[in-house]
């Protein structure tokens, strides 16, 4: 009990130095705080807990099918489920509850699967409080082409990073006079700081040579220009990676012609938002796209960007690839690299094959027959 | 006059006759007012980069046709502060203007010159026509997107500032007024191009206020076309849709900011922004280039190697020629450019050739149909065999053409 309370000193001692490290930038000091935590997390004996939301519709299943394929691959962890709630918790406005986001903080690690937001007034959305409550401060989303699953494009291979917390989606709109609307687009130099630091440490510590800032600093000048200013300052830090910036418009044509161009890609919200959804959809759609939010105090909620399928809910019909990819995100988050390469190559070796294809990917195959035969291949 | 006129018809019949001049001998349903061919004049601001190589390009084709158009040049730059007042009175008075790309420099205080002229003309629309064209291969087929994009108001208002250091605050404006007028427009242009569904794009989940005006405008509009189909797609799925599956799209309707990347993107699965044609129009006034905005004033390696792309600003100027109520004109050109791009021989870089804009230039004007120095001489030939086959009908017909025949294989 007294070596449980050690490794859990250290590990907070380990965060408290990463938290450090994200305010006054200093790349060897991140990556030497993140290892003593993960040779914290990932010691065989004490299994890391991690939350898992199994959310709605077509949500229960995958997730079932990832803790399944967890098992099977003996990843150390454990998991904690909360659901969503069925009434309004008064402490964080919405149907999550207290205990949910508490139980996040403190593990912090967690697995999200799609939740329908429910109609109606008078609470937040489901994902706007998690993202308010845990300070999720940056989207990543590998985007790399599935051997095996033909799409128009075949050798994808970037990362969007993407601010998550401000800019356009600040939700500061008002009616001005009658048939006039304004609508806030807010930039700090903190929140863009803290996601072009996120972007070059993700950089280094997965091996990559470029990062893109994406902008429209030739109209939006002061918003942009503060947001260009602050990733360049971040960039003279990392001498290593080559740093360039892109204007919007070129980089949509760019990507939509030829996608091998870019490898990380930094930007503020809103362009995010659609630049993200146009590298899903340059390799195969939403279904297939793992999905991580990087929180303050090194938290991570990797999630399925899809929606909840309510129609095929219950058939064993869905397709756990978003999930298990982003669950795949959620370990090399955690340093378990030997691990999240086995799963992953699993993964991608049963869709190359094309034996075992659920029915968006337009195969026959159920559920559980794609869960069993990508465990046949670990 | 049979010497003449057998030069004539000699000429009349050595045309190749190609699948592309099927369209182009359209019978002579277009009636002109008298007076109408008189040249008219057209404002051409060559702009920055490789904006000068491709006006010439126009230049020198709009020569070769002998079209009905004279252009008064202005050098703008883009990095002067303001568009010269010269310039605009120009344009105010000539209605039409043809334009490079003008750089609007980054981040330095000054407000980017394209989006200066929009407003001064209030230019409220920017059309981009982004299609597959024959010949050119691409990752995607079926595709023909038109988008009109809101040209004044949105996320490209200007409006900034720095509320304390470190916190920057840029405001979106949308009014009911140019939402309405530019579904008005989307709709005309759909009903009046025999276009069947009008789709458009928002992001009225987390803009509610902004973006929902924008729709509602929008769905106002639809309710009085009944004939065309109108949706709404959120506008990261509509990129998503675009790279996986743009047949579905065929006119789309987009305030300012989704306006530029959905157009873009467009363009690009299309066959790329040194392609598709463009333009900007309001009530008065109308300004014709490059379609998309990406890459319009090209980079420094294209601009030694002279290897920009014109067709793009070669297919606006086609656009400007329907404008200006010249289509035979029109017609003449688009097919020239369809003939070079078919063939393949003279590409860009841009389309996966070598050759330089001249080179392009060269081959339109050398084949049929975009040079006719003769032109003046082949209508009034048109109507001399009218006459004289007329005049001849009622006697014996038959020693005519046997004789005509012989004259021409003589």
């Amino acid at each position: 009990m007294a070596s449980q309370l050690l490794r859990r000193l250290i590990g907070s001692r380990s965060t408290t130095r990463f938290l450090s490290g994200a305010a006054n930038p200093c790349p060897s000091l991140l990556s030497s705080s993140s290892s003593p935590a993960a040779r914290v997390f990932s010691s065989t004996s004490t299994p890391i807990t991690a939350t898992l939301f199994p959310g709605d519709g077509i949500g229960p299943e995958i997730a079932e099918s990832v803790k399944q394929i967890f098992r099977e691959a003996e990843v150390p962890i454990q998991w904690e489920e909360h659901y969503v709630g069925e009434q309004i918790d008064p402490r964080t406005q919405s149907f999550l509850t207290w205990e949910s986001l508490e139980s996040v903080r403190r593990n912090k690690v967690g697995l999200k699967g799609p939740m329908a937001t429910p109609i109606g007034k008078g609470h937040r959305s489901l994902n706007l409080t998690l993202r308010k409550e845990l300070n999720l401060y940056a989207n990543v989303r590998p985007c790399y082409s599935l051997p095996g699953y033909k799409t128009r494009y075949d050798d994808v291979d970037l990362v969007t990073i993407r601010e998550n917390t401000e800019g356009e989606y600040s939700g500061l709109e008002h009616q001005v006079v009658r048939g006039v609307v304004e609508s806030l687009k807010i930039i700090t130099r903190q929140a863009s700081l803290r996601v072009a630091e996120y972007a070059f440490h993700y950089a280094q510590a997965h091996g990559r040579k470029r990062v893109s800032a994406i902008h429209k600093a030739n109209i939006m000048q002061k918003t942009d220009g503060l947001f260009l200013k602050c990733c360049r300052e971040v960039a003279e830090k990392y001498p290593d990676i080559v740093y360039e910036e892109v204007v919007i418009d070129n980089c949509c044509m760019m990507l939509v012609k030829n996608p091998t161009l870019f490898d990380v890609l930094v930007m503020p919200n809103l362009y995010g938002d659609i630049i993200s959804d146009l590298c899903a959809g340059l390799i195969g759609g939403l279904g297939l796209t793992p999905s991580c939010n990087i929180g303050e105090g090194g938290i991570a909620l990797a999630e399925a960007v899809h929606g909840s399928a309510p129609d095929i809910a219950g058939k064993n019909l869905a397709n756990p690839t978003a999930l298990l990819l982003s669950a795949v995100t959620m370990l090399r988050h955690l340093e378990l690299h030997d691990k999240a390469d086995r799963i992953q190559d699993a993964i991608l070796k049963t869709i190359a094959e094309g034996k075992y294809r659920t029915a968006d990917l337009g195969g026959k195959s159920t559920t559980t027959d794609f869960t069993q035969a990508i465990i046949d291949h670990l | 006059m049979a010497r003449r006129s057998v030069s004539i018809l000699r000429h009349l019949l050595t045309k190749p006759l190609t699948p592309a001049v099927a369209a182009q001998t359209r019978s002579v349903t277009y009636m002109p007012r008298p007076g109408d061919g008189a040249p008219r004049a057209v404002t051409l601001i060559p702009g920055d980069g490789i904006g000068p190589l491709v006006t010439n390009a126009v230049e020198q084709v709009m020569e070769a046709m002998h079209a009905p158009v004279y252009f008064e040049k202005f050098e703008v730059t883009g990095g002067m502060p303001r568009v010269p007042e010269e310039v605009i009175e120009s344009i105010r008075k000539n209605k039409v203007c043809l334009k490079g790309g003008l750089a609007t420099p980054m981040g330095g205080g000054v407000s980017s010159l394209n989006m200066q002229l929009r407003r001064d003309l209030d230019l409220y629309a920017s059309l981009v026509n982004c299609f597959n064209m024959r010949g050119l291969q691409t990752k995607h087929d079926n595709v023909d997107i038109v988008v009109i994009r809101e040209n004044t108001e949105g996320e490209y208002s200007g409006l900034e500032h720095e509320v304390i250091p470190g916190v920057v605050e840029s405001l979106k404006v949308i009014t009911k007024f140019c939402s309405e007028r530019i579904a008005k427009y989307a709709f005309e242009y759909a009903y009046l191009n025999n276009r069947k569904k009008v789709t458009a794009v928002h992001k009225a989940n987390i803009m509610k206020l902004a973006d929902g005006l924008f729709l509602e405008s929008c769905r106002e509009v639809a309710e009085k076309y009944p004939g065309i189909a109108y949706n709404e797609i959120i506008v990261d799925n509509c990129c998503m849709q675009l790279v996986s599956k743009p047949e579905q799209f065929d006119v789309m309707v987009t305030p300012n900011l989704y306006g530029n990347l959905v157009a873009n993107t467009a363009a690009g699965i299309a066959g790329g922004t040194g392609v598709m044609p463009g333009g900007n129009v309001g009530a008065d006034h109308a300004i014709f280039e490059q379609g998309a905005s990406a890459g319009n004033v090209g980079n420094q390696k294209m601009l030694e190697q002279k290897k920009a792309n014109p067709v793009a600003l070669l297919l606006s100027s086609a656009m400007m020629l329907r404008h200006l109520q010249f289509p035979s004109f029109s017609d003449r050109l688009e097919n020239a450019v369809e003939r070079v791009i078919l063939e393949g021989k003279f590409r860009t870089k841009d389309l996966g050739g070598h050759s330089t804009t001249q080179e392009v230039v060269d081959a339109m004007n050398n084949g049929s149909g975009v040079s006719n120095a003769k032109s003046p001489d082949y209508v009034s030939a048109q109507c001399l065999i009218l006459s004289s086959i007329s005049v001849h009908v009622t006697k014996n017909m038959v020693p005519i053409l046997i004789w005509g025949s012989v004259m021409y294989f003589i």
